[in-house]
């Protein structure tokens, strides 16, 4: 008996022991809690579905982005309308352009002006505004006033110059939003810095000689990415509202590529004619994108910030 | 010459309420292999004290004075000579384990850190190093703990880890600011053991701050007793429990709860800790001392040696103060315990803090509310 009670000890103990050799980090912790959070799972498969379409789609299409189908060229209403017999699953714009391929394209540079935009603002906001705050004094009022100035300018008139000076290139749209980017998640992350910057930790840091700029990066910086990581995917979806702004506007993405914002822009001058289709689809992608992202921020959030619910 | 030589040392931080002298004035020598205690409840500026000889103190502090290290000035050197001599040569371990470890970063890579830093070792070698030094610190399993991330440790086991993480470099000296007060009694005595182990293996110098007169009488050969930023009495160990020579120490050991001794009050020093920022002119003491005069008032008493080893700052003469308060019985000391609420009875032994009145306001806090 006693021997049956002593092996299922050691037996647990082992067990036990194994378990708690890899070590859980606070990052396992929060990806458990996200999974069993429904509405950001469901929100990351839509969006991985539209990241698959973006990627993928293209293999599907009959017709490509930019050559009209002259078949049907004129009478979009009629003709144009979403069919699988003629391949123009989405329809036709009024040139005859196939919709599904200029969706597909479209999705691929919103998709990525919102993910440039993003990445700009978490590595250069998250240095910057680690830095400033943990630095603090005179170097963090230089560098946050030169935010408030930079913030207080209207961005999107300054975007619609810079376009309209140097050119309408997708480059300049990228460097625009990536220059704006950033601003505003500097400020949150030097906020998030002054209060880390205090704990014992960092002092014990400081205590065995580690130099400043190691701190910021290893100890202030990861302790950092669960707010950058809420925040840069609520961020996503704001630099996919701009760019479309910009393009609905029409200074943003040229002829013959397109982006989700010039797709319903030109939906939108159409949906008179009775070809709704040329609105409906973009503007589908585009809300459903936004959707999903601002669940799985929220789920995020959820999943860094147990204590917060 | 002494390892740690410290002259005249000040320290006072500008606040919104003006300036707060959370140090004033302090002497103090440290020789290779000695444990110093330095005694006073909060706000006293035990921990300000520690942080100052560590360049650590809050962009509002200003030192001033001397610390030499090994002959060497080390008080607001530069970052690059401190970062030099941080971990490498004077260490520290701090209140509370459970926020000095970085919770995102695996403890053999917190502890690598240093390792690498300091000596320039490979990962690898660091993260070897740092598990034989785990294991020095008596974690059990150190090999497969040092992977762990620090909320999979308890709280006696992280400030294991914090003293391992101090100890890697061998430092020469040791400031260990309270490494117990967050721990249980258990564990405190356990750490307190470890420390003293090490120690005599590395032979290192050790100055521990602490409010715990148990703890200095365990551990240490020499105590300062430090009131409102000075020092109120240097002396050896032993002699300053058998025969306390000041007022406040004398107040410290009574307040220490007995459990031999029957009764249901405990006894405390009446009245709190002065406003720093608004430092009396003579002795801090004088508002709660029993042995009060007028010249108290006005002109702080010098620190004065009256046999080896041992220091007072007072102007009672030494026999008054040995022969015990006045007006013992009745007054001030009964009358406070009285006053003392629910939660400061039924204390852990020998928790000299919790057994005194509590301060409104330590000043020892109000200045990390500036940073």
């Amino acid at each position: 008996m006693t021997m049956i009670e002593h092996d299922k000890i050691k037996d647990m103990s082992n067990r036990m022991a194994q378990a708690e050799v890899k070590g859980r980090s606070p990052w396992a912790d929060a990806r458990k809690r996200f999974f069993r959070n429904k509405a950001a799972m469901v929100a990351l498969f839509v969006l991985l579905g539209v990241v698959l379409f973006a990627a993928f789609g293209n293999y599907f299409a009959v017709w490509d982005f930019e050559t009209p189908d002259f078949t049907v060229m004129g009478s979009a209403a009629t003709l144009g309308m979403p069919s699988i017999e003629n391949g123009h699953y989405f329809g036709t714009d009024d040139l005859g352009r196939d919709l599904f391929a200029r969706t597909i394209q479209g999705t691929q540079i919103s998709l990525m002006v919102g993910i440039v935009g993003a990445g700009v603002a978490v590595i250069v906001g998250t240095l910057y505004g680690a830095t400033s705050g943990y630095i603090g004094g005179r170097t963090d009022q230089i560098m946050m006033r030169t935010v408030d100035i930079l913030l207080s300018i209207p961005y999107m008139f300054v975007l619609i110059l810079l376009l309209v000076i140097f050119g309408r290139s997708l480059s300049m749209l990228f460097l625009g939003i990536g220059l704006i980017s950033w601003l505003e998640m500097s400020r949150i992350v030097r906020g998030q810095t002054l209060t880390l910057k205090n704990r014992e930790f960092i002092e014990a840091a400081r205590a065995t000689g580690v130099p400043t700029w190691k701190i910021i990066i290893r100890h202030i910086v990861p302790n950092l990415l669960g707010v950058v990581a809420v925040y840069a995917t609520l961020l996503v979806p704001l630099m996919i509202l701009t760019e479309s702004f910009i393009s609905f506007l029409g200074l943003g993405v040229q002829e013959p590529l397109t982006s989700w914002g010039a797709l319903i822009s030109e939906g939108s001058g159409t949906m008179r004619n009775g070809t709704i289709w040329q609105l409906a689809f973009p503007l589908g992608f585009f809300v459903v994108t936004l959707f999903a992202f601002f669940f799985i921020g929220d789920g995020l959030r959820d999943a860094l910030d147990p204590k917060d619910r | 010459m002494a390892l740690l030589d410290i002259k005249d040392l000040s320290v006072s931080f500008a606040t919104n309420d003006g300036t707060v002298h959370a140090v004033n004035g302090i002497n103090l020598s440290l020789e290779r292999g000695e444990t110093l205690g330095i005694v006073g409840e909060s706000g006293s500026g035990k921990s300000q004290l520690a942080f100052s000889i560590m360049g650590l103190l809050a962009k509002n502090g200003r030192a001033t004075g001397s610390v030499k290290f090994d002959g060497q000035e080390i008080l607001n050197a530069k970052p690059k000579v401190l970062n030099a001599i941080r971990a490498e040569n004077i260490a520290m371990v701090f209140q509370d384990p459970m926020t000095s470890l970085n919770p995102y970063m695996r403890v053999s890579d917190q502890m690598a850190e240093v390792l690498m830093l300091h000596h320039g070792l490979s990962k690898s070698a660091a993260v070897a190093d740092s598990i034989r030094m785990l294991d020095a610190v008596r974690i059990p399993d150190a090999k497969g703990r040092a992977r762990l991330y620090p909320h999979e440790f308890s709280g006696g086991m992280r400030q294991r880890v914090m003293i391992a993480m101090a100890l890697l470099c061998q430092p020469d000296v040791l400031i260990a600011d309270e490494p117990t007060t967050a721990l249980d009694v258990t564990v405190q005595a356990q750490i307190m053991k470890l420390l003293d182990d090490l120690q005599t293996q590395l032979g290192m110098a050790m100055i521990l701050i602490t409010h715990d007169l148990g703890v200095v009488a365990g551990s240490c050969e020499r105590v300062m007793v430090m009131y409102g930023g000075r020092v109120m009495e240097k002396s050896p160990t032993d002699p300053i429990f058998a025969d306390p020579t000041h007022p406040y120490t004398q107040g410290l050991l009574a307040a220490i709860p007995r459990v031999d001794q029957k009764g249901d009050k405990l006894s405390a020093i009446p009245g709190s800790p002065p406003n720093m920022s608004r430092p009396p002119a003579g002795c801090p003491f004088a508002p709660r001392c029993d042995y009060v005069m007028e010249v108290c008032q006005s002109v702080m008493p010098p620190l004065e040696g009256f046999a080896p080893g041992r220091e007072r700052a007072c102007h009672a003469a030494i026999d008054v103060v040995r022969a015990g308060p006045k007006h013992h019985e009745d007054l001030p000391m009964e009358a406070a315990a009285d006053e003392l609420d629910e939660a400061d009875i039924g204390l852990p032994p020998a928790d000299l803090e919790a057994a005194m009145v509590h301060a409104n306001q330590p000043i020892e806090e109000s200045p990390d509310d500036q940073r």
